[in-house]
């Protein structure tokens, strides 16, 4: 099977928000003719971009786990859970399916997230040209499930809300939580901003 | 559901009648109507109309390049305005209410929100505002606009920037892990408390299942199907 040429090669380039193809130009300032947004070829800095939100991710992720997210008080107990420790209470006096949902979404998916990111950013460093189509794909998981790590930050916000019976029993939230939303966002601005075109070009081999 | 027949886009280079040498002489703002460009790989195809549950992989890096477009306008608008009703339903019910020895406390998703500001955790607050409420609600109004035009086949005040904001907001919307926040947290509120479920929860669900429908959906289709108005 023949292999579609590049719009890069062929003079062209398509606008990154409407799609609008139009002829290459280097001028940063030119505007897209159809949606009036800037024109580029590639996302712009995106290694660098990349990088540097995946690393203050990968900083927050830290106080993001040691500290815990949410304090359940009644009369007789506090008891303060951290993200690994609130998945295990549920795992066992709640349901172990869900359990597995939300270590899925809290701590298979960032760490997933922080290790395809850093993988991509390496090999496209480094123009390699092995497995590019499976690299494809890992961005586009990254891209998929990203956001849903946002699971366990909405399940305290409920939960903060919803518990306040005065002093007989209450939920709060603890500064873990605001980590961990942060980290979500962080990762997925990092994800925006890693251009998947990158992947394509100047490959070594092949 | 019925499956999606995949299809491949002819790449250009088969084209024989139409040199690939054509296109160096692009110039300046010159627009390229009948081409589409993978926006993983930057491959470049000639544009076909798909037929009915049909999707266009790029062949290069599998990335999903076109699907067909599987709802006319009016029936799209007529989900949006569907989406508009729910999501204020949605908004206004209690998710759930808690009982507790003769003792309730609900709250709805702005309840949640306040909570979290309150209790110190503004920045989540904010967020949860933003990604639950303010860009599903921007979603939904700027979508209801341009279809709500686009029905007459023109282009609203503004459609610029109305698409270019549906574009930006997109992976920002975060409704359906909402939903099942919701579920875990009520199964974690059940060990000590009783549980009834609220309207907001269905409504929440309901809603769910439409950003699934619209996920499938692709808004820019909109400068192909209208013109711009005359002034
Ligand atoms: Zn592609």
């Amino acid at each position: 099977m023949s292999t579609p040429p590049r719009a890069i090669d062929l003079g062209m380039m398509a606008c990154h928000v409407c799609r609008q193809v139009t002829a290459y130009t280097e001028d940063r300032h030119a505007r897209c003719p159809r949606c009036g947004n800037t024109l580029h070829a590639r996302k712009h800095a995106s290694v660098s971009r990349a990088w540097a939100l995946l690393v203050a991710a990968a900083i927050f992720y830290i106080p993001a786990n040691v500290f815990p997210i949410m304090r359940t008080q009644s009369i007789s107990s506090r008891d303060d859970n951290t993200i690994l420790s609130g998945i295990m209470e549920l795992w066992r006096a709640g349901s172990p399916g869900l359990a597995v949902i939300v270590f899925t979404a809290s701590i298979i998916v960032p760490v997933l997230k922080f290790l395809i990111m850093g993988f991509l950013l390496v090999t496209v460093q480094r123009s390699s040209g092995m497995v590019a189509r499976q690299r494809a794909r890992l961005y586009r998981f990254v891209e998929l499930v990203g956001y849903w790590s946002m699971l366990d930050v909405f399940v305290v916000a409920i939960l903060s809300a919803l518990v306040h019976f005065k002093i007989l029993s209450r939920v709060e939230p603890l500064p873990g939580v605001v980590y961990f939303g942060i980290v979500v966002v962080l990762t997925m601005l990092s994800a925006m901003s890693f251009d998947p075109r990158l992947i394509w070009d100047n490959r070594k081999s092949q | 559901m019925r499956p999606f027949r995949h299809a491949t886009f002819t790449p250009i280079c088969d084209h024989r009648e139409r040199p690939v040498a054509a296109f160096d002489r692009l110039d300046g703002m010159q627009r390229t109507q009948n081409l589409i460009v993978c926006e993983h790989c930057d491959s470049v195809y000639r544009r076909r109309s798909l037929a009915r549950g049909e999707v266009a992989d790029c062949v290069v890096c599998g990335a999903v390049l076109d699907r067909h477009q599987w709802l006319g306008v009016d029936a799209q608008f007529a989900l949006i305005f569907a989406a508009l009703i729910v999501f204020v339903i949605a908004n206004v019910s209690p998710i759930v209410t808690l009982g507790l020895s003769g003792m309730k406390a609900a709250t709805t998703l702005w309840g949640a929100v306040i909570a979290m500001w309150n209790d110190g955790a503004q920045i989540v607050a904010f967020l949860s505002a933003m990604t639950l409420f303010f860009f599903p609600l921007g979603q939904i109004l700027i979508f209801g606009w341009v279809l709500w035009f686009a029905r007459k086949g023109i282009r609203a005040p503004g459609f610029p920037l109305a698409m270019s904001a549906l574009v930006r907001v997109k992976p920002w919307s975060m409704i359906e892990v909402f939903m099942l926040g919701t579920l875990v947290a009520v199964v974690k509120a059940h060990t000590y408390f009783d549980v009834v479920p609220g309207a907001g929860i269905w409504a929440f669900g309901f809603l769910t299942l439409l950003v699934t429908v619209f996920s499938s959906l692709d808004p820019r289709e909109l400068w192909d199907l209208t013109a711009e108005a005359e002034a």
